[in-house]
């Protein structure tokens, strides 16, 4: 059977942890947060889409100066796939945190540092297929995709993570004046459903990222003959 | 079929527990009936997945032949 299979275990894996993190994040006790209630459960299903998005962008970047160094059209395929499952994840990021930021700090998108940094960070991966789709020869596309990627993944990081930091206010946790997750109540219970669902949503973000590099090399070699 | 003998043995697990499952839903808010929605709709996506892979090894073992 399917799941039996050895080199498939990661994906078990990620299905389980993922399971965990559902049962866990509805059913663990939580602490109660002044505007945010109860509604701390969202940190086990809004914050891994980020984490995830980062995972994945990082693991195209690697893809990326592969496919620089070494000129293989696959390398190429990777680093774009794994690019288009980032922002998938990206974008049900964006979509949660608007829904509970509507409900909790009242305003579906507040005027946050993360939150600016992310819109930007978003339309400069937009940019990245607009760059792709008006190339048409392969070899260049492959160039310019890859050495734009090179640029693109460290301001993101800035964009989301040191530039939120440095910010003088800000809502999230850890960011500007706010302190951290690890300042928070009961944060060990939170760090027990946490963590999983952090590390089941990356190993599955590889997956949906793989099937699509699959299934684009697929569409290459059938387009080539 | 094994996609067939899968959904089988969910249906068959969820019948036998049905009968106390209602009261032990009852009993906790059905907080449970919601974990219960989401773990399913989760699956489902995982199933859909899992048959989608399938359909490229195939593909990917026909182009390599």
């Amino acid at each position: 059977m399917y799941i039996c299979r050895v080199k498939h275990w990661w994906k078990v894996l990620a299905v389980l942890l993922i399971s965990y993190s559902i049962v866990g994040g509805f059913l663990m006790d939580v602490p109660d947060l002044g505007i945010l209630g109860k509604t701390i459960r969202n940190l086990h299903f809004h914050v891994p889409m980020w984490f995830t998005m980062i995972f994945l962008l990082l693991i195209s970047y690697i893809y990326s100066i592969m496919y620089l160094a070494k000129g293989k059209a696959a390398l190429d395929t990777k680093a774009e796939s794994f690019i288009e499952a980032a922002v998938l994840f990206g974008l049900l990021g964006v979509a949660t945190g608007a829904f509970w930021a509507w409900n909790t700090w009242g305003k579906p998108w507040v005027n946050d540092p993360k939150l600016n940094g992310v819109a930007i960070g978003m339309l400069i991966y937009f940019a990245y297929f607009l760059l792709r789709n008006n190339i048409e020869d392969e070899l260049k596309r492959g160039k310019f995709a890859a050495v734009y990627n090179l640029f693109a993944f460290p301001i993101f990081i800035v964009l989301i993570i040191v530039l939120p930091k440095m910010a003088e206010n800000s809502l999230h946790p850890g960011s500007g004046d706010t302190v951290g997750f690890s300042s928070y109540k009961l944060d060990s219970d939170l760090r027990k459903v946490f963590y999983p669902a952090v590390l089941g949503w990356m190993l599955f973000g590889i997956w949906v990222a793989g099937l699509r590099s699959r299934f684009v090399n697929l569409k290459l070699k059938h387009e080539n003959r | 079929m094994r996609i067939g003998s899968l959904i089988f043995f969910i249906l068959a697990g969820f019948s036998a527990i049905a009968s106390d499952a209602r009261d032990f839903f009852y009993s906790s808010g059905k907080i449970y009936v919601v974990v219960s929605v989401l773990l399913i709709i989760f699956l489902g996506i995982v199933l859909y997945l899992i048959r989608l892979e399938r359909k490229i090894k195939k593909l990917e073992d026909k182009d390599e032949a």
